[in-house]
């Protein structure tokens, strides 16, 4: 296999006493949508923006595109593109200025009105940036990560604060990305998106990675099993629960029960055998094929959300 | 180079479309060029003369105001994260805010030294030579503190305190409001160590007594080394994001900034140089038999002996 367009080993950042990142590694191919997912304030923010170059690390290493983004930081810029949080560029200033402008920094550039075209912006070409919508401001970010045509992009939470009809379109060109054969660094804190663009995924939580793999694989991981999460009007033991038929692991989380089932027609009616018996009652009953939260939950005993 | 062109290219552009610009720039300079020209000089074109210099000094000085809280707003806003992360330097987004003000800055002064002429037709505009090379180091050197300014406060509240303290001392201790000879002797002692009385006192004697460069080297030469060092500083404390706070080390370096017109005040006050002049230029337009009554803003009619002018001036 080719060396990793992308190398982080042993990345450690400590703002004051806080460790933000505490040793991530991880390595992502040429090509690849490669997803860090976690909820917020889990350090996937400061590792983008140390691959990119913007932060100091205080121990381990990294390499982008086989460059040390602190001792090689001009000769990086050039390869990488890059979509921030928290991030705005004059009010006054017009769409196809913006891409003009930064296209002029870069050696390797894209036509600016095609990018434009190719990202619905092309009616939007000569609007401030303070008029548009939240939606446009994103895909606009999205178009200027790809002026200088890059090698590598880091999209740092492309979809945060986003309505879901605005959220798919998000997706759309980012699926896009994949068929150019781009290589993608994006990190989310919504399941989704990691399951339905990311090639793998390392899940990140308290600045560690938890687990890293395809989702394919990492659901797999937690046994294949359906979940059943269910409120209880009287609390009930984990042990009762999973002791029920085809539960292969219950937890408490947030209030809900979380049974994962191998076989989730017989858990249920065992489940309601245990209640009536028990005298309690079902409150809610949500029955969901696994996804990366589970595996999340299981890892963590938290949920993903914020 | 190519980076430094674009980025100025783009804030005269945005500059041009923003309506605050249009106020600082043009209404405001204009309101004092003809407050002064106008109702105080009573549009006597000796007098006017005498006040071109101080006036165009306090245009040019405004310009740390804009600079300072424009790039403060672009790292409050985030703008500034934005081109760190594309291959731009510290120096290229720097020295493209201080091309652009001078720019955009130069035509104001150029139009109140023509409405001089034309409306109060005052005799002459001195030395070409001097009064372009004051003028240009002077929009450079405070715009430059601009860029210092924004890059020892952390919001825009703070920078806009910071300016206040640093202005009003600016524009009333150095002779750029009030003439010089016309403070009590202290305060003209105090305004040897700030850089604006040079760039008034500099910038009077080019229009009223046709200074050659020559002449004016000292002024024309700290003004240059403080532009320099200020600039050099502002480049050494820059700051792309907006939670990085200044660092104490920041604050220190600050004073350094302090530190030419600090010698050379200490040298000026030795040689009472600046003093005299600016004592000579005050004497020779209060005694002109055209205009026994000078002080259009209400001023004795023969200049103080160090006293102290009681009862400010509306400005």
């Amino acid at each position: 296999m080719a060396n990793p367009i992308l190398q982080v080993e042993n990345l450690v950042k400590r703002y004051g006493e806080v460790e933000a990142v505490r040793g991530v590694s991880f390595s992502v191919e040429e090509g690849e949508v490669f997803g860090l997912l976690g909820p917020n304030g889990a350090g996937k923010t400061t590792t983008v923006e140390i691959l990119e170059g913007l932060r100091t690390l205080d121990s381990g290493q990294v390499y982008v595109c086989g460059l040390d983004p602190q001792r090689d930081s001009d000769a990086l810029k050039q390869e990488i593109g890059a979509a921030l949080q928290a991030t705005a560029l004059p009010d006054k200033m017009r769409v196809i200025e913006a891409i003009r402008l930064f296209a002029s920094f870069y050696k390797r550039q894209r036509d600016p009105q095609e990018l434009l075209k190719r990202f619905g912006l092309d009616d939007k070409k000569n609007s401030f940036y303070s008029q548009l919508s939240g939606g446009q401001k994103q895909r606009l970010a999205l178009t200027m990560a790809l002026v200088n045509d890059p090698r590598v992009c880091f999209l740092d939470e492309p979809t945060a604060g986003l309505d879901p009809q605005v959220r798919r379109e998000i997706y759309d060109v980012i699926e896009e990305l994949r068929r150019d054969k781009k290589t993608v660094l994006l990190t989310t804190h919504y399941i989704e998106e990691a399951e339905r663009l990311c090639d793998r995924v390392a899940i990140i939580d308290h600045g560690k990675v938890i687990a890293l793999g395809t989702p394919r694989e990492l659901k797999a991981r937690s046994g294949g099993t359906t979940r059943i999460e269910v409120r209880l009007s009287k609390p009930a033991s984990d042990g009762i629960l999973k002791s029920l038929e085809g539960v292969v692991d219950a937890r408490e989380v947030d209030g809900a029960f979380v049974l994962h089932s191998q076989r989730p027609p017989q858990t249920i009616v065992s489940l309601v055998k245990q209640l009536e018996a028990q005298d309690n009652d079902l409150v809610s009953l949500e029955i969901a094929t696994p996804s990366l939260e589970d595996v999340f939950i299981e890892y963590t005993g938290r949920r993903l959300r914020d | 180079m190519k980076n430094f062109a674009a980025l100025t290219r783009m804030r005269i552009q945005i500059a041009f479309r923003n309506k605050m610009f249009f106020f600082f720039v043009l209404v405001m300079p204009f309101a004092i060029f003809f407050l002064y020209a106008g109702v105080f000089a009573k549009s006597v074109p000796r007098i006017v003369s005498f006040y071109l210099g101080p006036v165009v000094a306090f245009n040019v000085m405004g310009s740390f105001w804009g600079l300072s809280a424009t790039l403060v707003l672009f790292r409050e806003q985030g703008i500034l994260r934005r081109f760190h992360v594309a291959p731009v330097t510290a120096g290229d987004l720097l020295a493209s805010s201080i091309a652009a003000n001078y720019v955009l800055t130069l035509p104001t002064v150029a139009l109140e030294l023509f409405f001089a002429r034309v409306i109060f037709h005052v005799p002459h505009l001195g030395n070409p030579v001097s009064l372009f090379l004051l003028i240009s180091v002077g929009i450079i050197s405070f715009g430059a503190l601009g860029l210092v300014i924004a890059s020892v406060t952390n919001t825009m509240q703070e920078t806009q305190v910071l300016n206040q303290l640093l202005w009003l001392p600016l524009i009333f201790l150095s002779g750029a409001t009030f003439p010089l000879a016309y403070l009590p002797k202290m305060v003209q002692r105090f305004g040897l160590f700030l850089p604006a009385t040079y760039l008034v006192n500099g910038m009077q004697q080019t229009i009223v007594n046709a200074a050659t460069p020559w002449s004016r080297y000292v002024e024309i030469l700290s003004l240059s080394i403080w532009a320099c060092l200020t600039f050099f500083l502002s480049c050494q404390l820059f700051r792309w994001e907006p939670e990085a706070k200044v660092p104490r080390r920041a604050k220190l370096l600050v004073a350094a900034t302090a530190i030419p017109f600090l010698l050379l005040g200490f040298v000026e006050n030795r040689s009472d140089r600046i003093l005299r002049e600016a004592h000579t230029a005050f004497e020779n337009f209060t005694s002109a038999p055209s205009s026994p009554k000078p002080p259009s803003i209400g001023m004795p009619a023969t200049p103080p002996s160090g006293g102290n002018p009681s009862g400010g001036h509306a400005n």
